[in-house]
């Protein structure tokens, strides 16, 4: 099978400009996206070359070596260019004591990766200006790495008693309010530290990993088939979105082009999904203001789809329905006019809706200007989905990286800059009436044909890659296979990792009684931060 | 004498009218505003269930919590039901009306926030602190602006006694200008007074943005369920005050079966509009910035004024 060599060269010829020694990594690698190989020394120095070059920094992960290299840790990085197509990096580490140098100095969205990379693998990352702990709880003992293959599933860790030291201020009105990991709401845990000075918020911290579920390790020694049902409960709320980038990565590993019917189906399905997201959220912004009445109208809307889905699919939140080659489900004649008209009377109704909210005067007070996170900010951070594209970095996988069947759409993006909760609420309205007119498009030209192919699994040591743009941004899958077609390492990055730090930073300047709306408006992900 | 134990008795029943129907209007406003969203809505009696759970209910308490955490709800629930008691919404010229003036009807009602804020203190939580600190700022405000908004009426009654207030507003044959800027500012009083929306949100669980709520998050059981409650009596507390100094029609001002069965028919339809009313309100409006309840309560204030203004400039002599 040849493929055609669509990779970025570019970054590669740039690196070799400037003294960097690289080195493609086409065997068991995706033609998609194949790896470059740097030296360790030069680590920092290809993201300090990479923010030069305007790139975007996406993801950072550690994995040991595939079959006989087990002894070796690499790390990785995935820088994207708005011209170009992404480019995966690695380089390998020393195997007594392996370091790495920090690259949060260049991209600030590296430093939780880091964390996480130091408290799973034990990774020791120099330079890195935060050394606590992310993921790891602070009584788990010092010496437990459990992403390490000599760490077996089942050990039972002792209680060691621990401390998380959080940012402290000083001074006379200052005081903390601690929130949660429990909240009042039905809503995952995590920890918010706010430092304030009467009702003014000089810095917000956020704590989380306390819904750590051990996916990653899970997922190490499953067949595809299985790992995919996993991979797709990371996070339940984008659950066709983490299945999507499973498969994708899956086939990118074994050669496998889905049929171009279930790519449409794939898509339409993760549009409804976005579409159902941004309805439910958009209600429960406003009803953070105690605007009760749309979320009661959003909240039916959301309910009409989940019933559908549920009908059509049997799950109301569409899960479990694409398979590693394909899709489980088809969609016929009936279920495409069903579909169809429902997608576009909620498109409609939400336009109505949309009239109200924006005609309202006390909703609009309330997010207009509050928690701005500006265009340089978000670009230091990569703020990703419509966080990013609300203050704007106006990036979306679905164009950057086309994948099928968005290669042959003109998906719009919109272009916000504000970047306070109104844009990002604009954002997400200008998304639901985009998503319905995708649906749409996509419902009108379904291909015929098979909706799966056969799954072969590839051979041992072959890894595959994929980005999917999920309603809350972009998701990272990379996948390695070991032997008997089992999955050897698989990471997933959510786009809440990135994301979380947009709120720390949109919050800055609030009053403390704006949190909730501000929190609502990012809508981050706790599960998907912490598989 | 038997006249005497007659009118105590009245008083007593008026007071366990307002008790028992308390929970009813706060079912009513969640219906209506069920209804308004398009919403089946819970029972009307749902209160009444909710109330009897806590009461049945373990009450927690922290394990710093002093003996000011235990009898806070108690303080606050009897002051609350006093104050309550003093406003004529059956019959006129009953003895509470006689002993306890306005004033004290405010000041009981201050003995009942001073209590719930000292409660929320007293175990030490962030919200607690933050909500207490809340609530004081804005009472400071909110209180001259309902005292100067009843005094607005008193001024033409020549009392600050309730059911003089209301043998004046009965009396009233033409329109006051002074009389409707108190009963606007009386509403925005209410309003914050309740924590309502726009002020605050009593169905939130969002607990940085609470003001009451914030201060009874330790509360359980038999001690939230006063609270609660209290917090019940004092809406309708504040929607009879309404009625009795806005709109008496029907009040009985004569002792005997028929004239307190109309009233209590006037009262209670007059409850049920303003209930409409609130949860009109509530489905209309999002809550404001925190930082803009003292403008809210400062116009309200300033509404106040200008009644009494209004009323030495253009009705003084007129009467």
């Amino acid at each position: 099978m040849t493929t055609e060599i669509t990779y970025n060269s570019w970054f590669a010829e740039k690196m070799n400009d400037n003294g960097i020694h690289s080195q493609w990594l086409t065997d068991h690698h995706p033609a998609s996206m194949p790896c470059l190989q740097i030296r360790l020394l030069d680590w920092a120095h290809t993201a300090r070359l990479a923010r030069q070059l305007h790139m975007r920094f996406t993801a950072l992960w550690a994995a040991e070596g595939g079959q006989h290299d087990e002894h070796t840790l690499y790390t990785y990085m995935i820088f994207a260019h708005s011209e170009h197509r992404h480019v995966m990096i690695r380089t390998p580490l020393r195997s007594n004591e392996p370091t790495v140098a920090s690259i949060t100095s260049h991209y600030m969205a590296a430093l939780r990766m880091e964390r996480s990379m130091q408290d799973m693998f034990g990774i020791t990352v120099e330079g890195l200006p935060d050394q606590r702990h992310w993921l790891k709880h602070q009584h788990w003992p010092e010496d437990a790495h459990p992403l390490r293959s000599d760490f077996p599933a089942d050990t039972t860790m002792p209680y060691c008693d621990g401390q998380y030291p959080f940012i402290k201020a000083e001074g006379s009105g200052v005081y903390e309010i601690p929130v949660g990991p429990i909240h009042a709401g039905i809503i995952e845990p995590g920890h918010f530290r706010f430092l304030a000075v009467g009702e003014q918020i000089l810095n917000m911290e956020e704590r989380l990993g306390y819904v750590h579920k051990g996916i990653e390790k899970r997922l190490q020694g499953m067949q595809a088939e299985q790992a995919i049902r996993l991979a797709s409960r990371a996070s339940g709320d984008m659950t066709v979105a983490y299945g999507w980038a499973f498969a994708r990565a899956c086939e990118q590993a074994s050669k496998i082009e889905p049929p171009a019917r279930a790519n449409h189906i794939r898509a339409i399905l993760c549009e409804r999904e976005r579409l159902a997201n941004h309805i439910g959220d958009i209600g429960a912004i406003c009803n953070d203001a105690a605007f009760s009445f749309m979320q009661a109208q959003m909240q039916r809307l959301r309910e009409d789809l989940a019933r559908l889905h549920q009908q059509l699919f049997g799950h109301r939140m569409m899960m479990d329905l694409i398979v590693p080659g394909g899709v489980s489900v088809d969609i016929d004649k009936h279920a495409q006019q069903l579909l169809l008209e429902q997608t576009q009377q909620i498109a409609a109704e939400v336009e109505q809706l949309r009239a109200i909210y924006a005609d309202h005067a006390g909703i609009q007070e309330r997010v207009i200007g509050s928690g701005v996170v500006t265009p340089e900010e978000a670009d230091a951070i990569g703020l990703t989905g419509y966080a990013g594209r609300a203050s704007g970095l106006h990036v979306d996988e679905r164009v950057e990286e086309a994948y099928p069947p968005y290669d042959q759409l003109q998906v719009r993006i919109p272009e916000g800059k504000l970047g306070d909760v109104a844009t990002r609420v604009w954002v997400r309205f200008e998304e639901v009436a985009e998503a319905a007119r995708i649906i749409a498009t996509l419902l009108a030209s379904m291909p015929a044909g098979d909706i799966c192919n056969p799954w072969t699994p590839p051979e041992a040591g072959v890894s595959g890659i994929a980005s999917i743009e999920s309603w809350r941004g972009e998701i990272i899958c990379w996948a390695r296979f070991g032997i008997d077609g089992r999955i050897d390492r698989c990471t997933l990055h959510d786009p809440s990792e990135v994301n979380w730090l947009g709120l720390e930073l949109a919050v800055r300047s609030v009053p403390v009684p704006d949190f909730p709306l501000n929190n609502k408006s990012f809508n981050c992900s706790y599960s998907g931060n912490d598989l | 004498m038997k006249q005497t134990l007659t009118l105590w008795l009245l008083n007593l029943l008026q007071a366990s009218l307002m008790l028992l129907v308390a929970p009813l209007l706060a079912g009513i406003v969640r219906k209506f505003k069920a209804r308004l969203q398009n919403r089946r809505g819970a029972s009307l009696l749902q209160p009444y269930q909710d109330l009897r759970k806590l009461f049945s209910k373990e009450s927690l308490f922290a394990d710093n919590s002093s003996w000011i955490f235990r009898t806070a709800p108690v303080v606050i629930f009897t002051a609350t039901l006093l104050a309550a008691s003093i406003v004529p919404i059956i019959v006129v010229d009953l003895p509470s009306a006689m002993i306890a003036d306005v004033i004290a009807m405010t000041a009981l009602l201050a003995l009942a926030r001073f209590w719930i804020a000292l409660a929320a203190m007293d175990i030490g939580t962030a919200f607690g602190g933050m909500g207490a600190s809340r609530e004081m700022t804005f009472s400071a405000l909110a209180e001259p602006a309902m005292l100067m908004g009843v005094f607005v009426m008193s001024l033409g009654a020549h009392s600050t006694n309730l059911s003089t207030m209301v043998h004046f507003a009965l009396n009233l044959h033409h329109l006051h200008p002074s009389v409707a800027f108190a009963l606007a500012a009386l509403l925005m009083v209410s309003v914050a007074e309740n924590g309502r929306i726009p002020i605050d949100n009593p169905t939130t669980h969002l607990e940085l943005t609470m003001i009451h709520e914030a201060m009874i998050l330790e509360y359980s059981g038999r001690h939230l369920a006063l609270i609660e409650w209290a917090a019940q009596i004092k809406l309708l507390l504040f929607a009879s005050l309404i009625i009795s100094l806005f709109a008496p029609w029907g009040i009985a001002e004569t002792i005997g079966l028929l004239p307190i069965l109309i009233a209590l028919g006037c009262w209670f339809a007059k409850i049920i509009l303003l209930a409409a009313a609130v949860a009109m309100l509530e489905s209309a409006l999002a809550k404001i910035r925190l930082f803009e309840v003292p403008n809210y309560l400062f116009t309200a204030f300033v509404l106040a004024f200008l009644g009494m203004l209004v009323h030495y400039i253009l009705e003084v002599g007129v009467q």
